[in-house]
């Protein structure tokens, strides 16, 4: 039986980058905020140290720094017609546990999505007709415009190195020239290159492309951000994404904020405390707070005024509907919204093979790369291609971690002699091109709740239906024909093109930019938060992360998910704080 | 807790800092409270701990020999250098079998059971050590059966890789455990125990990283950045350092 705690202004469930801002923001505006962390206290000296970090056995194949399934995961099936089974250990996405969430293991690929994406469904339609069948997705409530500020916010926060393509709407040279007009420039300049993305950057120029340098949270010189904390040069030390830095020169919660916020006498972590549930009352339209569970197993209840969650993006929906907040997806009517709408991305590669460029593949940083646009959101005419959406393409140099990476061509043996001559052969020589695509949001893509499975709480785990449709493998394939075309260029000894095919597996790593499941938008019968966050149902309930994109565009999710942020703090600030109440009338 | 409660009206003139609330007296001892200050000790750095040399601490005899001689097929000694055995692999996998990952610590392992479809992942209720026990326990009876009693490691070395291309394929089939997922297991592990840091008992010597030329725990490459197709030949590092090095001498 849980115990009553006095009450707070605030709790912010989970202690991520969302959290983190917010926990900034809103201490700033005189709240007192309280953050509730499932996992542990984590710092760069004490936990990501440079004397032991870069143990690629312990922290991407033993994922020391994710969640654990055992303590917290989901079922999963391909379709609403199958029985899902538990995701038994970590594989296709990497979810986080612990002070700085996945923010800390993130690569730093720091995007704005276009324009266009924020008006996915009114842009497409107008421009090509009628949307495929199944196809749910939606406007976002909020355009590129209202964002760009908050985007900047996060940029600045961040250190972010890169080179701006489009100044006020001037095209700048050596930049994308796709992106949506920014009022200034990165921070910080972009990041040294290393040989890969250049022999890249040559060829997509070549092939008619406007090669640039991508937008990473590595610092390409020391940085002090307007919070006054300092983060250090990258070193390029090929331990990046999955790992943390113990350099100080990836933007993280704890490089960017906490060493500001922690100091703050209105602010209170406590951490290996897990939200279990959202208290409301239904009349008054209002969480009145959260319960929680300790290490201990000791259950209490906390009180707020305010209640955010900030969990990793299918925890938030998840939560909600352990919670009864909302009406739930139904597949079959198509009725109800918190879990409508999960997506993902779709990612694929070109492996090129030399015989005498030397790459040295393990001096790398998570976001070092040379990317294009050409083939992102509507950048190109969709016209008969039978899709809409895409992605970019790049040519990053993260790591060259041997247990990961070790490309072989085409037909290799997967062991023996063969392989491991082929493993030698191509280390040191070969570099990838991926594409990173769109997924649109269908009405069979959804979260609930499992009827059969439970945590270690009793509480039943979430069910995640997913698979590609035929718009993700058509756009997918589009985009590999355009890499392996930009390949053929570099007069390489061999390419190996990896297309996409089959279902959706929920095996092999792929990318953790898992999105919607509370998603935006400007109806509460198709949207579970409206454009400033905020619970339709509730309030004094707002919803951060990935869980509220309708459906996930052709870039990394954190940019946009940190101006988000961003924007519903200044929503609660200026607006919600002088007049308690939905910020927008349903 | 000392922090007053704050009412809804409160909340409207938001605006000054409200007191602080400070952390719980009754609170227990994993769960903890931090406020007004970075949580930091001097010297509590979260370091890996090497593994000790000596005996097998998991595997019986009959798995060593089936694991000495399967790595030994997997990942060959050959002109390029050693191979898995050499490299320490079958000490690896018994480090790792006996530990947390042996035991599947921190994977969820609640029934009901199922098979499930490929896309579902591994659904064997055993867990990673419990696989290979009954797997290697399998192909020497399968062995057995096939090649007049003998077991794995005592066969030639194209029959050993004839039974590890259908352990692969799905050809071989195991009484009591599912070949294709021991063979997907023990495939990447040892993947693992050749690129893996040596304090895990495998990849002595760095073989692994000499056979393909990567330098091991560095963290500082900026001096190399720029020079785009040269060799660097770095010797390799590892966490606890490299021979010919160490901080006692």
């Amino acid at each position: 039986m849980e115990r009553k705690l006095p009450p707070v202004d605030v709790i912010l469930v989970g202690f991520g980058w969302t959290a983190a801002i917010l926990g900034q923001e809103l201490t700033d505006a005189g709240l007192n905020v309280l953050a509730l962390e499932r996992g542990g206290w984590r710092d760069t000296s004490t936990d990501f140290a440079v004397t032991f970090a870069q143990d690629e056995l312990r922290y991407m194949e033993r994922k020391a720094l994710f969640q654990e399934p055992a303590r917290d995961t989901l079922t999963f099936r391909n379709s609403p017609s199958e029985s899902a089974l538990p995701m038994r250990h970590l594989g296709s996405f990497l979810p986080a546990t612990g002070v700085g969430g996945a923010g800390i293991h993130w690569n730093g690929q720091t995007w704005r999505f276009l324009p266009s994406d924020f008006v996915a469904k009114s842009h497409n339609t107008q421009r090509y007709g009628a949307l495929a069948d199944g196809m749910t997705i939606q406007d976002w409530g909020v355009t590129y415009d209202e964002l760009e500020p908050y985007y900047d916010k996060f940029e600045y926060l961040c250190g972010i190195s890169g080179k701006a393509g489009n100044l006020n709407g001037k095209i700048q040279d050596g930049g994308n020239p796709f992106e949506g007009a920014r009022k200034r420039d990165y921070p910080n300049p972009p990041l040294d290159m290393v040989y890969a993305p250049t022999l890249f950057e040559k060829a997509a120029a070549e092939t008619g492309h406007k090669p640039f340098p991508c937008p990473a949270a590595n610092m390409s010189r020391p940085y002090t951000n307007p919070l006054g904390v300092t983060l250090g040069p990258c070193t390029y030390c090929g331990f990046c994404e999955k790992f943390g830095c113990g350099n100080y020169s990836k933007s993280s919660p704890q490089t960017t904020i906490l060493p500001v916020l922690m100091r703050k006498k209105n602010f209170e972590l406590r951490t290996q405390c897990e939200v279990l549930r959202v208290n409301h009352d239904d009349v008054a339209k209002r969480a009145t707070g959260v319960v929680y569970v300790d290490a201990q197993g000791e259950e209490w209840e906390q009180p707020a005024e305010i209640v955010v969650l900030c969990a990793f993006a299918q925890h938030n929906p998840w939560l909600m509907m352990l919670s009864d907040i909302g009406k739930r997806y139904d597949v079959q009517s198509g009725e109800g919204v918190v879990g409508k709408n999960y997506a993902y991305q779709i990612v694929s590669g070109v492996d090129v093979f030399f015989d005498d460029k030397i790459m040295n593949p393990f001096v790398g940083a998570g976001a070092l790369g040379i990317g294009i646009d050409e083939y992102n959101g509507d950048n190109f005419d969709h016209g008969g291609l039978g899709f809409i959406g895409g992605g970019y393409l790049a040519c990053w140099q993260t790591n060259g971690r041997p247990i990961e990476y070790h490309p072989t061509p085409k037909g290799t043996p997967k062991w023996g002699t063969k392989w491991k001559k082929a493993v030698a052969k191509n280390y040191l020589t070969s570099l990838s091109i991926s594409t990173h695509g769109a997924v649109m949001s269908h009405r069979n893509n959804y979260l609930d709740l499992d009827p059969t499975y439970h945590d270690t709480h009793g509480r039943p785990l979430l069910r995640l239906t997913f698979d590609y449709t035929d718009n993700e493998h058509k756009m997918s394939d589009y985009l590999t024909d355009r890499a392996e075309e930009i390949a053929k260029a570099m007069n390489a000894r061999d390419i190996y093109a990896k297309k996409r095919t089959g279902h959706y597996s929920i095996v092999p790593y792929q990318t953790t930019h898992n999105t919607g499941g509370a998603i935006m938008g400007t109806d509460p019968k198709s949207s579970v938060v409206n454009r400033y966050l905020q619970s339709w149902d509730l309030h004094n309930l707002f919803v951060m992360g990935a869980c509220v994109f309708p459906q996930n565009p052709g870039y990394n999710p954190t940019g946009t998910v940190g101006a988000l942020t961003y924007w519903a703090a200044d929503a609660i600030k200026n607006q919600y704080l002088k007049k308690q109440g939905p910020l927008v009338q349903a | 807790m000392a922090g007053s409660p704050v009412s809804r009206r409160d909340l409207l003139s938001a605006g000054v800092v409200i007191g602080s609330t400070v952390a719980l007296g009754n609170q227990p001892a994993e769960a903890r409270s931090y406020s007004g200050e970075i949580p930091w000790t001097p010297g509590e750095a979260n370091a890996p701990t090497p593994i000790k040399p000596g005996p097998f601490q998991y595997l019986t005899q009959d798995e060593v020999a089936f694991l000495d001689a399967a790595v030994s097929r997997l990942i060959p000694a050959d002109d390029l250098g050693p191979g898995a055995k050499e490299a320490g692999v079958t000490t690896f996998l018994d480090r790792q079998l006996g530990g947390a990952f042996g035991k599947g610590s921190s994977w969820y392992m609640q029934g009901p059971w199922k098979k499930g479809e490929v896309t579902q992942g591994y659904q064997s209720r055993m867990s990673p050590a419990e696989l290979y026990r009954a797997s290697i326990k399998a192909v020497d009876a399968y062995c057995g059966g096939k090649f007049g009693g003998k077991k794995f490691s005592q066969l030639s070395a194209d029959q050993q890789d004839e039974i590890l291309s259908g352990l692969e394929k799905g050809d071989v089939k195991l009484e009591g455990a599912d070949a294709e997922s021991f063979f997907t297991m023990f495939l990447q592990n040892t993947v693992e125990g050749f690129f893996s840091d040596p304090l895990y008992g495998g990849n002595r010597d760095m073989a692994g990283w000499k056979l393909i030329g990567f330098p091991g725990a560095r963290y500082d490459y900026r001096p190399y950045v720029k020079k785009h197709g040269e060799k660097l030949n770095l010797p390799p590092v590892g966490i606890t350092g490299r021979p010919g090095w160490n901080s006692n001498t």
